[in-house]
């Protein structure tokens, strides 16, 4: 487990819709050992507020050692992030987390929503790299074309050939959610392993249907963070079960199998 | 004359600490989970998480929830307990090179007195710290630490069963945090710590709820620290055993604020999770402070404040 603390360059800030950005870090350390669904704690100013670092999924990583984070402008830090320049610095700490899996069985099939859609880029690049599943399916959700188009495009670029598209308003690909394409597209006496991320509603839904039909099912979850390395315990999330117990979404997650979560 | 090495250890009841910088309970792990951000050697101490008799669970989320230069937490005091904390996390402490410290809390004076009693022979363990905010289960859940008597009882409980320094870790949630510092050292506490978190809470106005399940919880961070530096102060004239400060210390100016009002040694807390290297770059900043200044010890600056 290696992570480490810098002051990383912002080589690029690409505003991609209204309120969605990304930016592109020079980070050579955690480009370096960074793996699909790690995260890292961003301080998004130097002074005291807002006070904490803020969690971001590692999008992309390249072989110049840059990283990306693609982010929706929510509250005070990103909105400090999205104002960010070229050439200013920002202090990063990572890789956080476990990461994602990538040997799961049969067909695989990568489920986004949201700002959910962040890690599942650099998964199915890994995914098509490793040239690991017999099949990759991706399938992605917003709520408008405007925020879907680009990342979308971005999946298609990468050479993913199964590509299904949702938006809550009609404006691009199905008018619904994904839930309807997975009901639609994933026969049901097929093996798959699906990998999840976006709201924690539409998580839940999927976790469902992958527990209906036996298919293994991988979600990252988002919880509130203080620290991002296991020092204040504030990322607790309950355990599926009867004991009451706790799991840190920084440590044990933010991937988790669908199944060791209580779904509440 | 030149100062190039400032002397920097400090005492506190019979041991020395090379410096005065030690890490507080509950943000900072055991230790390991900073060693990728800092140099742990160069620490004064390290106190660990709160360690009660029986493993903790912690409360329900929302846990934590971010305020205006702060943070309120309300974890509940979720550990390992003192069985899997000696067996699992000492090793690895005592292979560090600097003191450690363990936090612990009970339900009653008897938890207290185990824990002690278990603690106190373990090797690598330097001294105990006692946290008296918790709920005395058999007077009602007052706060041990809000009541004079029953904060002297836990120090005498403590002490009685202790052969290392015994550090009481006092509650800013009193009226007259100078009566209970008075009564630990009445009780043998060899040092007295503060504060721990002020009670707060916050609320979301969209939902109507709070947004901590637990309804309240500690605030700490940068918020904090003048509250943290007048008791810090009040505490080090009222009583004669050493003070150490916390609340709100996030660089080497708010640490040297504390030693001028009287503290012995700091405790970092919040600012390891803004920063995880924060601990190690206030040892330098204090030390470059002294270099600045001319002064040859850390006990030239201790105490001070010039009124
Ligand atoms: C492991 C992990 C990975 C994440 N990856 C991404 C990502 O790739 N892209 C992205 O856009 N966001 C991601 N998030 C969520 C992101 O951290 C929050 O959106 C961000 O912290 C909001 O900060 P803010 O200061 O702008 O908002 P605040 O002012 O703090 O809050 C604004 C609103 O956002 C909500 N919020 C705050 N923190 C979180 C949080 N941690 N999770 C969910 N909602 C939150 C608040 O309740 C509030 O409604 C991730 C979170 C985690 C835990
Ligand atoms: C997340 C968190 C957990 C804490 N856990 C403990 C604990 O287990 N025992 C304890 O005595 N104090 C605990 N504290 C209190 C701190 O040790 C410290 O007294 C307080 O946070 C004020 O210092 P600060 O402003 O530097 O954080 C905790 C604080 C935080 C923020
Ligand atoms: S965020 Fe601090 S322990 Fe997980």
């Amino acid at each position: 487990m290696t992570q480490y603390q810098t002051l990383a360059e912002v080589v690029k800030k690409e505003q991609i819709a209204a309120d969605i950005f990304r930016l592109t870090l020079r980070a050579p350390e955690i480009a370096g050992c960074a793996r699909p669904g790690q995260f890292v704690m961003v301080r998004a100013m130097a002074g005291i507020d807002p006070l904490l670092r803020r969690p971001f999924s590692i999008h992309q990583v390249s072989s110049e050692g840059n990283i990306q984070i693609l982010f929706k402008r929510l509250g005070k830090g990103t909105t400090l992030l999205a104002r960010l320049e070229a050439g200013e610095q920002l202090d990063l700490v990572g890789p956080l987390g476990n990461g994602f899996d990538l040997n799961g069985p049969g067909k695989v099939c990568l489920v986004g929503g949201g700002m959910g859609i962040a890690p599942l880029y650099f998964l199915a690049r890994e995914f098509l790299r490793q040239s690991i599943p017999p099949r990759l399916t991706v399938m992605l959700g917003a709520r408008t074309r405007e925020e879907l188009v680009t990342v979308a495009n971005d999946f298609k670029d990468l050479g993913v050939n199964d590509l299904s598209l949702a938006t809550d308003d009609g404006t691009l690909g199905h008018h619904g959610l994904v839930l309807d394409l997975m009901g639609r597209q994933m026969a049901r006496e097929d093996q798959w392993s699906v990998y999840t991320c976006g709201p924690h509603p539409m998580m839940k839904a999927v976790a469902e249907m992958a527990r209906q039909n036996e298919w293994l099912c991988s979600v990252s979850l988002e919880t509130m963070m203080a620290c991002g390395i296991s020092a204040c315990l504030g990322c607790a999330i309950p355990r599926a079960g009867l004991n009451g117990n706790y799991l840190h979404v920084c440590k044990d997650g933010p991937v988790f199998d669908a199944g060791e979560v209580a779904w509440l | 004359m030149a100062v190039d090495k400032p002397g920097l250890s400090v005492k506190i009841g019979d041991i020395s600490f090379k410096n005065p910088v030690l890490t507080a309970s509950g943000t900072f792990g055991y230790g390991r989970e900073f060693e990728p951000f800092v140099n742990l050697h160069r620490l004064g101490g390290i106190v660990v998480k709160g360690i009660s008799l029986e493993p903790r669970r912690g409360n329900p989320p929302p846990r934590i929830v971010e305020t205006a230069g702060g943070m309120l937490n309300a974890i509940g005091l979720e550990n390992v307990g003192v069985q899997r904390f000696i067996d699992e996390k000492m090793d690895y402490l005592r292979g560090i090179g600097t003191r450690v410290i363990v936090n612990i809390l009970g339900d009653s004076l008897d938890d207290y007195s185990l824990l002690a009693e278990k603690v106190s022979g373990v090797a690598g363990i330097s001294a105990i710290e006692v946290n008296i905010s918790c709920p005395n289960v058999k007077k009602g859940g007052v706060a041990f630490g809000t009541d004079a008597g029953m904060a002297r009882a836990v120090t005498e409980a403590v002490c009685s069963k202790s052969a290392i320094p015994v550090i009481v870790k006092l509650s800013p949630n009193v009226t007259d945090i100078t009566a209970i510092a008075k009564a630990v050292e009445d009780g043998g506490a060899h040092a007295v710590s503060l504060i721990n978190t002020l009670l707060g809470m916050a609320i979301d106005i969209r939902s109507k709820r709070p947004r901590l399940a637990n309804v309240v919880g500690g605030l700490s961070g940068p918020a904090i620290k003048p509250v943290a530096l007048r008791m810090v102060w009040q505490v080090a004239n009222a009583v004669k055993i050493p003070v150490i400060g916390i609340g709100g210390i996030t660089t080497a100016e708010d640490a040297i604020e504390f030693l001028l009002a009287g503290a012995t040694a700091i405790e970092v807390g919040t600012a390891n999770f803004v920063d995880p290297s924060a601990t190690e770059k206030i040892v330098n900043g204090i030390e470059q402070y002294l270099i600045a200044n001319k002064m040859e010890n850390i006990n030239q600056l201790i105490g001070g404040l010039r009124i």
